[in-house]
């Protein structure tokens, strides 16, 4: 039974049911594999003792019903990002070191409600700020695909630990949250499928907060069907988030009929980039024929602002963060710098956040702080929030057109070496092109791996759906994920 | 827009971060590579555009005026790095 980590959660789901194996056997076999990929640095907390508790009831439940949740004794990971009850919750960052929240976040609530087991805590950069995982207070995550040399390549980030966990089947899912990409863009890297839900459509009450209009969180899953099946017990509506819709959830999984003849995707120009590489001008043209021949029409479109997102992204995303980081201050919860005689309050919050803010984090927080002073605030802040009324209306105008989903590349390239882009953080900022408009629009966005560049490292293509079409959205994934056969695994090396 | 030293300065001081003053150049430099970036949306026409509050036409939803939630003393103090007597402890704050 050596090999139950590696099932998806569908195929885990049936076996549970005809009682081939036990979600014991399924959680030992995860926590195994942990066991023996520390190199890669995914699980940064574990909670093997809970885990096999989770496991028993699970069991229990299985045994006792018929009528089981789909992700009864399913073994996740959790991003560090989300709020757990008494087990370390520190978003990659020194500054909440020894934090135990004494509350769930909704969405692992939601998830252990369902009956889901978890394994463990998950590796990310610090605040979700990083699209490589290298600004973690744990140490950078290890991407299990390894370039042709033998270099260590990263996973993506920030949900670079879940990525990575899921890829060398570490747990069945994981949790993610992408406030510019961070779910599609690590899951590209690492050759799984990752999911952003419409803005709204999970709760984000115990989510460590970085941009609180974007922030979004979603699956990590192996394949389309776990991802509609994952999102399904994650999300619903929740009082204690204002945000949080109040809609039906849809059963996702129904809508996975592979039949998307009639449907019209869009090609937007403006993704276009000078200097693409040509393997991935290669996987969108093809990727493009792929839904063609399923009987989808394609049609050429345009977002004409899709230049202006990224820009205006680093307004807005770090003039919220400025605002939320305000409370890691020292005095309810985490850090606290050993001060000097006569040091006031002052010098406490000053030593305190220099302290336990790594760079990238202490930069955001100044940048946001400096956009939102007074005499900046309407040229910086306020024309970005215009322009991201303009973003929206791009993608209103198309899909009033009649496009049902927009198909484009996920990431400019393939996953990087570890340590390359430090020089100049806009060009670690440029890998996020194609999802951060997607996030400022409040879409669906979904990753799907559907290639090989020539080194043999993963690809992935976005589809963009409507809002609240998630099940839309992701039948056209199924539909593209069928034709494209990605079956390919890293060689395990650790 | 170029930001100098001062201005780095004066940023990290309302951010309440230290940043050691041999280190406000480069910091100045990082912003100034960040809003040269940024200054892209002054190509923009955003006239008559009104800037986006919620990305969801949505509104917002209302509750009765009334607790719901609280007591919790032990919970809310149970994480602080210096909390006593049931409250939370910080340096001075006046003189």
């Amino acid at each position: 039974m050596s090999s139950l980590n590696t099932l998806t959660i569908a195929a885990a789901r049936k076996g549970l049911r005809a009682g081939d194996f036990t979600a014991t056997e399924l959680t030992e076999a995860c926590l195994s594999a942990i066991d023996g990929a520390g190199t890669l640095n995914a699980f940064v907390h574990h909670t093997a003792e809970s885990a096999r508790v989770q496991a028993g009831a699970a069991d229990k439940r299985l045994q006792d019903s018929a009528e089981a949740p789909a992700m009864c004794g399913i073994p996740l990971g959790i991003k560090d990002l989300f709020c757990t009850k008494g087990v370390p919750s520190q978003a990659g960052s020194a500054i909440l070191n020894g934090f135990r929240p004494e509350y769930e976040s909704t969405v692992t609530q939601n998830l252990f409600d369902a009956g889901a087991v978890m394994l463990g805590k998950l590796n990310m950069d610090e605040f979700a700020m990083g699209s490589s995982n290298e600004t973690s207070v744990y140490g950078n995550v290890i991407n299990p695909w390894k370039a042709a040399d033998g270099t260590d390549l990263t996973p993506g980030g920030s949900s670079g630990g879940s990525a990575a966990a899921v890829a060398a089947d570490l747990c069945l899912a994981a949790t993610g949250t992408d406030t510019g990409g961070s779910i599609r863009q690590p899951a590209a890297f690492t050759g799984i499928t990752g999911l952003k839900p419409t803005y709204g459509r999970c709760s984000r009450w115990g989510i460590v907060a970085f941009a609180s209009s974007l922030d979004q969180a979603g699956p990590m899953t192996r394949d389309v069907r776990d991802a509609a099946i994952m999102l399904g017990a994650m999300c619903g509506h929740d009082p204690k988030d204002s945000t949080s819709v109040d809609l039906p959830v849809p059963d996702f999984e129904a809508a996975l009929t592979g039949d998307i003849r009639g449907k019209t995707i869009g090609i937007p120009r403006e993704y276009r980039m000078d200097g693409m590489p040509e393997e991935i001008e290669k996987l969108w043209s093809d990727g493009t024929a792929m839904l063609k021949d399923a009987g989808a029409k394609i049609a050429d479109i345009t977002l004409p602002h899709t230049k202006y997102a990224l820009p205006a992204y680093y307004v807005i995303a770090p003039a919220e963060a400025s605002s939320n980081l305000a409370r890691y201050d020292g005095v309810r919860f985490g850090h606290r710098a050993k001060l000097a005689p006569g040091d006031g309050i002052t010098e406490m919050y000053e030593k305190t956040r220099a302290e336990g803010f790594g760079p990238e984090v202490q930069r955001r927080v100044m940048v946001g702080t400096y956009v939102l002073s007074a005499g900046f605030y309407d040229a910086y802040y306020n024309r970005a929030r215009k322009v991201r009324a303009l973003i929206k209306r791009d993608f209103d105008t198309v899909f009033a057109d009649g496009i049902d989903a927009i198909l484009t590349p996920a990431t400019p390239s393939a996953a990087f070496p570890l340590g390359i882009k430090h020089d100049d953080p806009v060009q670690m900022y440029l890998n996020d092109v194609f999802t951060v408009p997607v996030n400022l629009a409040g879409l669906p966005g979904v990753a799907v791996p559907t290639g090989l560049d020539h080194q043999g490292m993963p690809l992935g293509l976005q589809l963009i759906g409507r809002p609240w079409e998630e099940g839309d959205l992701l039948n056209v994934a199924f539909s593209l994920e069928r034709a494209a056969r990605f079956v390919a695994k890293p060689a395990k090396w650790w | 827009m170029s930001i100098d030293t001062e201005t780095a300065a004066k940023v990290a001081k309302l951010a309440r971060i230290k940043v050691d003053p041999a280190d406000l150049p480069a910091l100045a430099g990082e912003f100034n590579t960040i809003l040269g970036f940024i200054d892209q949306l002054n190509e923009v026409d955003v006239t008559g555009i009104e800037p986006m509050v919620s990305v969801t036409p949505m509104r917002l939803k209302r509750r009765t005026d009334t607790v719901t939630d609280g007591d919790r003393q032990k919970a809310v103090l149970a994480n602080a790095p210096d909390a006593r007597e049931g409250f939370f402890a910080v340096p001075k704050v006046v003189e």
